[in-house]
């Protein structure tokens, strides 16, 4: 297969490696195409090639026993998915989504080891990738177990329902998420929590409050 | 006329992921910058999907939310 040379570079899986040897690895790799909405990987199957994101954008995530999801990141071009289990021999840790039309490269687990062997740039550079997913995923454990995330995003929602001026300020979820000191994911699945209570209401651009006492009560904040 | 998201052409590098993401093609690239197409409404999602906020790698497009009491909305 022909691949482009400038996508291997653009990821972190193959930067600084010469063009020789991205020849020889382009060799190896597969093309995957997947509609919008395509599930690309379904979470507990064998785990059997690595994945990076050439062009669109995929959703990696987990789902629980009564269908709630979790969104562990977006993998946007550069960026690889189904790498632990593929080292560690085991099966997918989370589904993957096609949010857009997607082109991915894939490598099966047994070209990806050789590969390792040859060249140890890659090597370096899966070290460095599995790494930063460790980064991540830390980051997400301390969210979801010490940081009363929801608790926080009900005080902003509170606050800023109390903005009196003219020109309302209206909220972004990134915006929420830096004074919440989270992911923007994490924002998403705290406003559902607080519309599947009945505390609050999801509408066209506008956040109602539907429950002020029990919102006040999350927030930890005197009524 | 319904809101639509709001663009910062300055952040915007034309990846296109946006377009791409959004399911009513309100958002098109035009000379590697996100346009919106103020003739097509950002509805079909039903509500604000904020999909294009979130894919968007540079922080270019924002879907603000005004928050609101019940009692306080019309």
């Amino acid at each position: 297969m022909s691949v482009n040379v400038e996508s291997l570079q653009s990821s972190t899986y193959f930067s600084g490696l010469s063009s020789e040897e991205l020849d020889s690895i382009g060799k190896l790799l597969f093309e995957k195409a997947a509609a919008r909405g395509e599930i690309i990987l379904f979470e507990d199957e064998p785990a059997q090639a690595v994945y990076l994101v050439v062009a669109g954008v995929v959703k990696i995530f987990k789902t629980s026993t009564d269908g709630k999801e979790q969104i562990l990141y977006l993998a946007r071009p550069g960026d690889s998915f189904n790498d632990v289990p593929v080292f560690d021999g085991g099966l997918s840790l989370a589904s993957a989504e096609a949010l857009t039309q997607v082109v991915l490269y894939g490598i099966k687990k047994n070209d990806l080891e050789a590969s390792l062997s040859e060249y140890p740039g890659l090597a370096k550079n899966v070290i460095r990738v599995l790494s930063q997913r460790i980064g991540q995923v830390i980051s997400l454990v301390e969210d979801l177990s010490f940081r009363r995330v929801t608790g926080r995003v009900a005080k902003i929602l509170l606050e800023n329902s109390e903005d009196t001026h003219a020109h309302k300020h209206r909220l972004t979820q990134q915006e929420m998420a830096a004074m919440a000191g989270t992911a923007r994911e994490m924002i998403g699945r705290s406003l559902k929590l607080l519309e599947e209570e009945g505390k609050v209401r999801l509408e066209r651009n506008r956040i109602v409050i539907t429950d002020k006492e029990a919102l006040q009560e999350v927030a930890g904040v005197g009524q | 006329m319904a809101k639509m998201p709001v663009i910062d052409r300055n952040k915007c590098d034309g990846c296109g992921l946006c377009v791409e993401v959004c399911q009513c093609k309100v958002l098109a690239l035009v000379g590697n910058v996100i346009e919106i197409n103020e003739k097509k409404e950002c509805h079909l999602c039903t509500r604000w999907c904020t999909m294009c906020e979130m894919v968007c790698p540079t922080g270019a497009i924002q879907c603000p939310f005004e928050v609101v009491i019940e009692e306080e909305s019309p």
